[in-house]
């Protein structure tokens, strides 16, 4: 891993940003700002699905990772008082705990493939309709909010959205958190034996591989960055609702950004979560800035970007399944090295 | 009355309203409103039933799940409503819905399912996902977020102080009568058993003289006619809006993977139990709480009987 | 009837035939024979299409089987009883043989050749509403050739009729395949059990590692020292 090079000057530039973009667009900081703090989160939440992700592991249950990290953080500050300091270690663990509970059987009774991803869709449908039934706490469909602290800038509440340069940093910080995990992972010892399970569990558990262990330890720690993306995501929006953080719309965005961006290389949901984001921001300022697209569709033009997600998805998946950096740093290592040496990034299907 | 609102879990206030109210009213008694709620629920079956048959239909013989069947569903419903808005009568119009989300599925299959066959499952799952995004916001972009009603109002049938929706009776029967003719097809016809035995083993069809190709086009189109019927029963009973598959979806799968995906007459069983979950759940307590009771039991039956509670295709 | 000249096939990297030129002419029985892997299963499944030959021509009666697509084949007349026989378990009996059927040709003669087919095989009328995962060995071995019988074929493909089958009982489907035979039905059929087809084919090639390497008549075969040594175990 070249990872110490890159860092190097990466890290300075990325701390830089803020002032590039004061100097850059001083009209419209908050503007910039926001995206990349929505890119820089949403990368933190696609890392944390795409542990699972390359893996063989595709949950259609993210969303409800997402959900409870966010709710259960909102619900003990709004209710209890509690601190997200304390409330987002609880989240983390509920996650964790019902990430296990639904993760232990499906690996114990190698529940893969269609059957994985349906079960956990029931379960992002679950939570959201716990989310929508329990309204007299989180406001139903409609969404609830944290409730603001003083000026909305507080370490103790873990308020920061006014300020969007400390939004930015923190994450930032997230997002280097995500990459850092992604990375120890890569380099561990679990990565060989989940690489070796999602190729063939017998031959794995022959040689000694405990794969419902591995696979529990992956989903745990998938659901915990999940639940803690959810969480700093809600702080930052300052508000929740089970459409926009939880539910079935929320695991496919997900899944689908990592399979744009590329799932088995580290910046892959990050390239992933750039992708989508520009994407969606680009459709919406050419659109408000046209007359003409905003006769022909109204208010409905905010569903182009869905559209050409979706179309996008179906042409990534059919003609690009490794995704956007997948794909490229593939091109460059054939380029590199001589044509007989297989590509070694990505030889799974 | 409240299950009118099954299915219907919309983001408005309404609802939410409602669901207080039972909250606050209601607890669930072994009376006349529980008998009403089971015999609501198995009304209810009959119409899952029905998606899930599509459905089943399709994983059986392409091995492929189409998650964006609910998303069809919805297509057929604007089709509809259109075509009876345009002035066509009201079979007429829904006889255009089946042939359109037909095609749909036709479409589909070639477009986006064929270049896939080859590809992991999963990636099948996830395309068939991008369809649905597409669906929803090209809905959405085509026909606003309004919601819309055919306007077709059939009253109710009221007996020993209950009341059914006449809708919902009609619902019943027709899906019940789609199903005995679906069976009837896959058991008599050449083309039925060569379905059938697709799904057996794919690669000696061709020693047959059948035409896969030919074969998943078929089963496509009559996925999506199924589709297509249900939406011609669910603009009676529900308004038509972009998200209304995001509603019944998930349903439709866990009714599919509790029946074991690919059995027909497993998933008409699961549908029935599914759909007594919700009724009496929802009359117990809030819509939603049918619904969450629904998946959780799914849950528990899968961790209990992974390949479903009739699969025997793993 | 069946005229193959130069084929060459194989699987992605793999050759599996190298230039196999045989001819099967109407009313014969001819025997393809030879180990294990020589490719004597693949030469059947390019004549039926389930593997695209790579090089040279195939003909059935004067038609190229090579621009046929694979499920036209059947109509050209020839009917393959493919290796493990592999009916569709989940069918009844009687439905497998209406799959057999399938093909339009063969549809308005269904039932004639379905009592046809009793006829011959007086067991599967028996068993006719059964499960065909459910039969014996034997009896699927049955079902399998009359199965391919129904599209009403000139020409029978066998591969391996034996297989997995206890003694008895291949000693019964080599009578079976003597009846179809006797039923003017032309037979190209594929065995390890040499010593046992040699008695009943016309012909016979020798296959090995995708090469022709003899043929002849099945008694010239049959009394070849080195046949008897490396195949009959003599």
């Amino acid at each position: 891993m070249r990872i110490p090079k890159t860092a190097l000057i990466g890290v300075p530039i990325l701390l830089l940003v803020p002032l590039a973009v004061r100097f850059a667009f001083p009209a419209a900081e908050k503007y910039y700002l926001h995206l990349l703090i929505q890119i820089l989160i949403w990368s933190f939440i696609y890392t944390g699905w795409s542990l699972m992700g390359r893996f063989g592991l595709t949950s259609l249950g993210h969303g409800a990772f997402t959900g409870i990290g966010a709710y259960v953080m909102v619900l003990l500050w709004n209710y209890a008082g509690i601190t997200p300091w304390i409330g987002i270690p609880v989240a983390i663990v509920v996650s964790i705990i019902v990430a296990l509970l639904v993760g232990y059987p499906c690996f114990r009774l190698r529940i893969v493939g269609h059957y994985f991803a349906l079960l956990t869709l029931a379960l992002t449908e679950f939570v959201r309709l716990c989310i929508v039934g329990l309204r007299d706490y989180t406001g139903g469909s409609l969404g609830t909010q944290p409730r603001r602290f003083g000026d909305g800038v507080s370490l103790y509440a873990l308020q920061f959205e006014p300020d969007r340069v400390l939004s930015y940093y923190v994450a930032l910080a997230l997002w280097a958190l995500g990459l850092y995990v992604w990375w120890r992972i890569d380099r561990s010892m679990d990565r060989y034996a989940l690489d070796a399970a999602s190729q063939d569990e017998d031959a794995a558990a022959s040689v000694g591989i405990d794969v419902t262990r591995e696979k529990l330890k992956i989903t745990a720690i998938s659901a915990a960055m999940c639940a803690l993306g959810g969480a700093i995501y809600a702080q930052y929006q300052m508000y929740i609702g089970p459409d926009t953080i939880a539910g079935l719309s929320v695991s496919l965005n997900i899944v689908f950004a990592v399979i744009a961006g590329g799932m088995w290389v580290m910046l892959g949901p990050t390239v992933g979560a750039v992708f989508t984001q520009v994407l969606s921001e680009v459709l919406r300022v050419t659109i408000q800035n046209s007359a003409a697209l905003q006769k022909v569709f109204g208010s409905a033009v905010l569903a182009l970007d869905t559209m050409i997600y979706g179309l996008l998805l179906i042409l990534f998946i059919i003609y690009m399944p490794k995704g956007i950096l997948g794909t490229l740093l593939e091109r460059r290592e054939k380029k590199q090295e001589t044509p007989l040496v297989p590509a070694k990034a990505g030889t799974r299907s | 009355m409240f299950t009118d609102l099954i299915l219907r879990s919309p983001p408005q206030a309404g609802v939410s309203k409602d669901g207080r109210e039972r909250n606050a009213s209601m607890d669930c008694q072994l009376d006349i409103f529980f008998l009403e709620a089971v015999l609501n629920g198995l009304l209810l079956a009959g119409l899952l039933a029905l998606l899930a048959l599509g459905l089943n239909l399709i994983f059986g013989v392409i091995d492929v799940v189409w998650i964006c069947y609910a998303e069809l569903v919805m297509v057929g419903m604007y089709g509809i409503y259109y075509a009876h808005k345009g002035g066509a009568p009201f079979i007429l119009a829904a006889v255009i819905g089946i042939v359109l989300v037909a095609a749909a599925g036709i479409v589909l299959h070639q477009l986006v399912i064929r270049p896939v066959l080859d590809s992991a499952p999963i990636n099948q799952l996830l395309v068939t996902g991008g369809v649905l995004f597409f669906l929803q916001a090209a809905a959405t972009m085509a026909f606003g977020i309004d919601f819309r009603n055919v306007g077709i109002r059939l009253g109710s049938f009221n007996a020993f102080d209950m009341s059914f929706s006449y809708s919902r009776i009609i619902t019943f029967g027709v899906a019940l009568a789609a199903m005995l003719l679906l069976w009837l097809f896959l058991s008599r016809s050449y083309i039925g058993i060569a379905i059938r035995a697709i799904a057996q083993d794919r690669q000696i069809m061709p020693l047959m003289g059948v035409d896969q190709r030919r074969i998943y086009m078929i089963t496509s189109a009559i996925g999506g006619g199924l589709a297509g019927l249900a939406a011609s029963l669910m603009v009676l009973q529900f308004d038509i809006y972009p998200q209304i598959g995001l509603q019944f979806g998930p349903l439709i799968f866990m009714i599919c993977v509790l029946g074991g995906l690919g059995n027909m007459l497993g998933g008409f069983i699961a549908a029935f139990i599914i759909s007594e979950f919700i009724a009496v759940g929802g009359s117990c307590f809030a819509t939603e709480w049918g619904y969450a009771i629904a998946f959780l039991f799914f849950m528990v039956v899968i961790f209990i009987r992974p390949q479903g509670l009739f699969g025997g295709k793993s | 009837m069946l005229e193959l000249s130069n084929i060459d096939a194989g699987y992605g990297g793999f050759q599996a035939l190298f230039g196999v030129s045989m001819t099967v002419k109407a009313g014969e029985a001819v025997a393809v024979i030879g180990a294990n892997g020589a490719g004597k299963t693949t030469l059947l499944r390019v004549i039926s299409g389930l593997l695209p030959a790579t090089a040279g021509t195939m003909t059935m009666e004067g038609v190229s089987l090579r621009a046929t697509p694979p499920h036209k084949i059947i109509s050209t007349g020839i009917a393959h009883v493919p290796e493990g026989r592999r009916l569709f378990p989940r069918l009844s009996v009687e439905n497998n043989l209406k799959i057999g059927a399938f093909i339009p040709a063969a549809r308005q003669k269904f039932a004639e050749r379905l009592a046809f087919v009793y006829e011959l095989f007086p067991r599967l009328k028996e068993r006719r509403a059964q499960l065909a995962g459910t039969l014996s060995g034997g009896e699927q071995q049955m079902c399998a050739i009359a199965r391919a019988l129904m599209s009403g074929p000139k020409l029978v493909l066998l591969d391996e009729p034996s297989m997995g089958l206890a003694p008895v009982i291949v000693a019964q489907v080599f009578d079976l395949v003597r009846r179809i035979r006797g039923e003017g039905y032309t037979v190209l059929i594929v065995e390890q059990n040499v010593r046992q087809v040699l008695r009943i084919a016309d012909r016979a090639y020798l296959l090995e590692v995708g090469r022709l390497k003899a043929s002849g008549s099945a008694a010239e075969l049959a009394a070849s020292d080195e046949i008897r040594k490396a195949y009959m175990g003599i």
